[in-house]
């Protein structure tokens, strides 16, 4: 069971949820954690894994060897990206516009370029106790996420019967939100009752149960701020709601020195398993 | 004209809140070209009451499409294309335009020409008139790529407007992160304003963030935002930023007021004047002499830059 935690805009309580479900699930199941949101990765601020094993994600680069290259310039035309420029007897790449499909290569008449791997951010994984703990970071000053999500969920110990893999999401509804959810069996979006959480569900649905089919449900952070704008659009669509976590200051305090949900409050325990056994049944029969 | 850029390593720290409120300080006393960059999750518009003036589709690239007629379905599509775009059919193959990047590897690979590029209309970029200034802002299509792109469009139209109208500065909403619209966003700022949190998370985000506008040499100043939910937290950011030779601008505290303000659909700093305006004023104050006023001393100096 993959469940991926989203939320249209960052700062709802995304981690905090993630974190505490799959602090919450651990006693009774095989749990496995992603840290998806590799541009700010958070989650090990709450789990605190040992990391184990280090890895560098690569994403191909073009390299020319310039004693065949004859500048017939058909590389750069073909580049759909504009990575590379043939000017002349010059030829020049852009790394930051590579997106490493590889049509350069096989498009040069004099097969006088290969690829090497470019470093753009690591993964890591470790164990935070009984969870198997993973994140990708990518490196700072580098534009694109999401091969390092792609390599990141290469990990994802999918389908195995009493496994769940809980995925952290970036925010917002681009690429490596997409890539995110791609594959997951349930979205849990985290949002709270005001108008800019409203704005932001509704993007989010529109990814992850429009446009990739995925059922979703929804936790509403910071209950009592706000407005019931949230609750109206989540009957009138037929999204459940599932769990709602109150405004307080005795929530907010310990969560921000990195204290999860459930080890604050353990009552939370309770009500993060229930949520997920609604979700196996309801959802997955 | 002056352009500043809010942003924080991760959203829901206030940046739009405090980008708003700026926005309408700001118009106080000079004129203002507003640009929402936050492509994905755009809410200056919640609190800006934007009248549309103007409205365009954004091509953000293009996206192969497989003709079921010419296709002999070898498959040499799907071998070449390294995003996964390209699925099996039945008698044939299909490409799935969500992981599809447009890259065309399988349009030139294709021995019966049967994939076409075709361009794909991925959101809208609009022109609005707030009463602050212009507002520029964009919706890209949910799931949909080039973010980033879209970012930079809307940027360069704000600039434009702003330049043609001789306007004093530009605000620019970044969005969260430190990836690809992040790097749009900010390119060309005078100045980033970065919002925090006293949260564990929060010294981590600033410090990515940080490492961010050193590396493309943008001059920060860092608000800490609902800084009494956790004193000891919200110190050591000063602390941090002290250390990394960064002024800190100011120090939001919590207060409901805010929310309400969001409800309402205005600036927080046009609905109160309790102690959040009283400090949003300060870091106004703070941003005006960092980017306006030093550099008038140093042209005034003769230094050419
Ligand atoms: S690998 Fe793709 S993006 Fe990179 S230069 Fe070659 S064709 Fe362009
Ligand atoms: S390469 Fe061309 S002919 Fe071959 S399967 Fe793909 S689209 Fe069809």
């Amino acid at each position: 069971m993959i469940i991926t935690v989203a939320s249209g805009k960052g700062g709802t309580g995304k981690t905090t949820v993630a974190t505490s479900l799959a602090l919450a699930l651990q006693e009774h199941l095989a749990v496995q954690f992603l840290d998806c949101d590799v541009e700010d990765p958070n989650a090990h601020l709450y789990l605190r894994p040992t990391i184990q094993r280090r890895e560098e994600v690569g994403v191909s680069l073009p390299v020319v060897d310039f004693a065949l290259c004859d500048y017939c310039g058909r590389c750069a035309e073909v580049c759909a990206y504009h990575a590379i420029a043939v000017v002349g007897q010059k030829l020049l790449i852009f790394p930051e516009l590579c997106h490493g499909c590889g049509s350069c290569i096989l498009n040069c008449p004099q097969k006088a370029m290969h690829e090497e791997p470019r470093p753009v951010g690591i993964i890591e994984e470790g164990q935070a106790g009984p969870i198997a703990f993973a994140q990708g970071i990518l490196n700072v000053g580098e534009p694109m996420a999401t091969p390092v999500i792609r390599q990141l969920k290469k990990r994802l110990q999918e389908c195995q019967p009493g496994v769940v893999s809980i995925l952290d999401a970036p925010p917002g509804t681009a690429c490596p939100v997409v890539e995110s959810l791609r594959g997951a069996d349930f979205a849990l979006l985290v949002t709270e009752p005001t108008p800019f959480g409203l704005h932001d569900l509704r993007l989010a649905v529109e990814v992850a149960r429009d446009t990739l089919g995925l059922p979703v449900g929804v936790v509403i952070n910071r209950d009592g701020v706000g407005n019931t704008g949230v609750e109206d659009y989540c009957t009138a669509e037929g999204i459940p709601v599932l769990m709602r976590i109150p405004l307080d200051r005795r929530i907010a305090a310990p969560c921000s020195d990195g204290v999860p949900l459930v080890e604050a409050f353990p009552s939370y325990r309770e009500h993060f398993q229930d949520l997920y056994n609604w979700i196996v049944r309801v959802q997955l029969g | 004209m002056k352009q500043i850029v809010v942003l924080s390593g991760k959203g829901g720290t206030g940046k739009t809140t405090i980008a708003a409120a700026l926005a309408h300080l700001a118009s106080r006393e000079m004129s203002i070209v507003l640009a929402d960059a936050d492509v994905d999750a755009a809410n200056l518009e919640l609190v800006l009451a934007p009248e549309v003036q103007e409205s365009q589709d954004f091509v953000g690239g293009q996206v192969a499409v497989i003709n079921p007629q010419t296709c002999i379905a070898c498959g040499v599509c799907a071998e070449v294309c390294r995003f996964g775009a390209v699925v099996r059919e039945e008698n044939g193959y299909r490409v799935d335009r969500i992981p599809c990047e447009g890259c065309a590897a399988c349009f030139y690979q294709c021995p019966a020409n049967a994939i076409s590029m075709e361009n794909s209309v991925d959101g809208r970029w609009f022109q609005s008139r707030t009463r602050f200034g212009l507002l520029f802002h964009a919706h890209l299509i949910a799931a949909r790529e080039n973010s980033g792109k879209l970012v930079s469009l809307v940027k360069q139209r704000a600039r434009l407007a702003a330049l043609e109208d001789h306007s004093d500065l530009l605000i620019v909403d970044g969005p969260p992160g430190i990836g690809c619209p992040v790097i749009a966003a900010a390119t060309g700022a005078d100045l980033a304003l970065l919002i925090t949190e006293p949260t564990i998370s929060g010294a981590h985000d600033l410090a990515r963030i940080l490492a961010l506008t050193e590396h493309f040499r943008i001059q920060a100043l860092v608000c800490i935002n609902k800084a009494d939910i956790n004193p000891r937290r919200a110190k050591e950011v000063a602390h941090f930023c002290t250390e990394r030779g960064v002024p800190l601008a100011g120090c939001l505290p919590y207060d409901m007021v805010v929310t309400e303000a969001m409800v309402h659909g205005v600036p927080v700093s046009e609905y109160t004047d309790g102690p959040v305006t009283q400090e949003l004023i300060r870091i106004w104050q703070q941003v005006k002499d960092h980017v306006l006023v030093r550099s008038a001393e140093t042209l005034s100096n003769g230094y050419i830059p």
